[in-house]
């Protein structure tokens, strides 16, 4: 069985370079603006959408994502919009994988059975729920897989290869390498070690390993797309939400349109990537 | 919810994958996941260890001042006995205090922070988090920090710095340094987020020591272990005073700490009566509360799964309670499954009921309780009335409270 990620994966893998990864906060600052992101998300150049499910009580997110969260939150959002965000976004594109990126607790509240049925029926391809390390793996994940939905893992600098083997067990998808020990947002880690990290997995898996935590900018994205699969980008893109927000959380300018030039700036770093590594 | 079968023992929790029941688990982001492995790795060796027992034991007396007096509150007794002959029972249990307050820094905190620091100390680690909410459990970390010579960052929410500032500046004055934390409402929740968030970040040298029996496993174990002291002296005591166990044992529950201390060693003895006591705050009606047991319901939160006060969303609540030891949206796993498994009652008492019994033992006791602990007394105020002449009642005095008395000035309207 493969799914939306398989499928996108497998084709840049044929064009030869790695995916742009976005992610951006469901409901951020409200639900129709928040949609619009996401909708100027694909034409801007992303080849994967991670949907952030905001959560009170974000432990391994950094300043500018919890924010984002609390704006998401103070607006509105709930997991049942989250879920109908992306199902209205799947009406306007269907290939476009959509990754749900956020804490266990609101899945579990919602029920495990009724979330994996709801988020397929919304067009759901994959999930990162921070908090579900492989020791907790009945949880969700392997519901998750059972109902055909990936299950992206985090493996981070603090998974040797000792270990490597039990987090890539049940993980789908693709594999998500947070480039540092720390929070999202933090500055980016020595890119010569990431791209060791990189090899390390790509030693222990044939699924693409995607790296995040620390990416800003079109050259960060081009020096580690040259050894990634895919390159994701978060906190940058919650900033440029932010960004053009006012004091009481009034909009300055278009974020959909700031989240755009930004990704666009992204895509072509990520495209550049190969050529430079080939360099 | 289904109630759990009853168990041939209360004590064997949790199972090897850190559960207690549904309770409990490892809920922490991948990056950690090593760290608590590691962690757990030491924990089991040093369990056992008599060197590291007696090493404990040995710092427990001489530095802690252990073991702690079971005393018998005569004056409490005498107007209890008062109050139920006014109400024509003519009864009134012998009420006995667990004097954790007269430990070194002034509450049961001193015990954990103990045991963790010596097995930071072992694991080789440089540094020390913990996260506080009254400011006991920091004041108890940045004291085993200076003893043990370790540099030691104590998060703590905003308004909880700014309502009990004694605490911040004995920190300071312990050499720790204090990170106020403004997320969400300030609070303890908040703190423990962001000491989450350092020790992610600082994977290498970085001791987290948790002041309570909650986060993910082995911490809700260890730290109950630590904390069985409590219970462990005052059976002992109680036998040797009275000859015999207690009718009901009671403690405050916010975290859970001083509370599983106490009851962990009494909870096969099934005539024992065991109460934990939740804030209710301003009452169960409204959000203002912090009965997690009572008003919340099972989720996962700061890496255990346990009951929590949430909204249908999944989003935590912030909670209130006038003591802000006991300001936390969570409890304890274990504490949970007792009371699923129903061997434990958890009753909420209601700030002002709290602020009452602190009055009425500073009078008729001439001890200032901390107002987490007045509201174990409180309890006992409620119920030892209907209680005969003849039987016991232990509650678990966990602090002392002067760190209170700004609060309580300002809840009498009084100015210091």
């Amino acid at each position: 069985m493969t799914t939306r990620i398989d499928r996108r994966m497998a084709k840049l893998k044929t064009e030869g370079r790695p995916a742009l990864v976005t992610y951006f906060m469901g409901g951020d600052p409200d639900y129709d603006t928040s949609l619009s992101i996401m909708k100027a998300l694909p034409g801007a150049g992303a080849d994967v959408i991670e949907l952030g499910m905001p959560f009170s009580d974000p432990m391994a997110d950094g300043p500018a994502i919890q924010a984002a969260g609390l704006r998401a939150l103070k607006g509105g959002q709930t997991l049942v919009k989250t879920l109908k965000m992306a199902s209205e976004f799947r009406t306007g594109d269907n290939e476009t994988p959509i990754v749900l990126m956020g804490y266990y607790n609101p899945i579990y509240i919602y029920g495990v059975d009724r979330f994996l049925k709801d988020a397929i029926a919304s067009g759901i391809d994959g999930l990162i729920v921070v908090d579900l390390p492989p020791e907790m793996d009945e949880e969700l994940c392997i519901p998750a897989l059972k109902a055909g939905i990936n299950f992206i893992r985090l493996a981070t600098p603090t998974t040797d290869d000792k270990r490597l083997p039990k987090v890539l067990q049940n993980t789908s998808g693709f594999v998500y390498y947070v480039s540092m020990t720390g929070i999202t947002g933090s500055a980016l880690a020595d890119t010569g070690k990431v791209a060791a990290a990189v090899k390390r997995i790509k030693g222990h898996t044939d699924l693409p390993v995607c790296v995040g935590f620390g990416v800003k900018t079109a050259e960060q994205a081009r020096v580690i797309g040259a050894n990634a699969d895919g390159v994701v980008v978060g906190t940058a893109i919650v900033n440029a939400v932010a960004n053009v927000l006012g004091p009481k959380g009034e909009k300055t300018a278009d974020p959909a349109e700031a989240v755009a030039t930004l990704v666009s700036g992204l895509a072509q770093g990520v495209r550049s990537a190969r050529l430079a590594a080939a360099e | 919810m289904d109630k759990p079968a009853t168990p041939n023992s209360f004590r064997t929790g949790p199972d090897e994958q850190g559960m207690f029941g549904i309770f409990g688990g490892r809920f922490v982001a991948e990056t950690l996941m090593p760290l608590i492995l590691d962690l757990e790795r030491h924990w089991n060796e040093v369990k056992n260890d008599p060197d590291f027992k007696a090493e404990l034991t040995d710092l427990s007396t001489h530095y802690a001042g252990r073991p702690s007096k079971l005393y018998f509150a005569e004056g409490l007794t005498k107007h209890l006995r008062e109050v139920s002959s006014a109400k024509g029972l003519g009864g009134g249990a012998k009420v006995y205090f667990k004097r954790e307050d007269l430990n070194h820094t002034g509450s049961h905190k001193i015990n954990n922070c103990l045991g963790q620091i010596l097995l930071a100390k072992r694991m080789g680690k440089k540094r020390i988090i913990a996260e506080t909410g009254a400011g006991q459990h920091g004041v108890a970390s940045a004291t085993v920090a200076a003893r043990f010579g370790f540099p030691c960052v104590v998060y703590m929410g905003a308004t909880d710095v700014a309502r009990q500032s004694p605490n911040v500046f004995r920190m300071k004055l312990l050499g720790a340094e204090v990170r106020p934390v403004t997320a969400g409402h300030g609070t303890l929740k908040d703190a423990m987020n962001e000491a989450l968030r350092d020790w992610v970040t600082n994977v290498e040298d970085t001791y987290y020591l948790i002041g309570t029996a909650a986060g993910p496993h082995p911490y809700p174990e260890l730290v109950r272990d630590f904390q069985s002291v409590i219970g462990t002296e005052a059976r002992a005591q109680i036998l040797e005073q009275e000859g015999r166990l207690p009718d009901t044992i009671i403690a405050c529950v916010g975290g859970g700490s001083n509370a599983i201390g106490l009851f962990h060693p009494f909870l096969d003895d099934k005539e024992v009566r065991i109460i934990g006591i939740e804030a209710g705050g301003r009452g169960l009606d409204g959000i203002e509360h912090c009965a997690s047991m009572n008003a919340g319901a099972p989720g996962v939160l700061h890496g255990n799964r346990t009951y929590l006060l949430q909204n249908s969303d999944g989003q935590i609540m912030d909670g209130h309670s006038i003591s802000a030891g006991l300001d936390y949206p969570g409890v304890g796993p274990e504490h949970s499954w007792l009371r699923d498994s129903g061997r434990v009652e958890y009753v909420p008492i209601l700030d002002d009921e709290a602020l009452e019994a602190f009055k009425l033992t500073t009078r008729v006791e001439g001890i200032i309780p901390a107002l987490e602990s007045a509201h174990a007394i409180a309890h006992a105020v409620k119920i030892v009335p209907a209680m005969d002449k003849d039987q016991i009642v232990i509650v678990n005095l966990s602090g002392r409270g002067d760190k209170d008395v700004h609060t309580v000035a300002s809840m009498l309207g009084m100015e210091i």
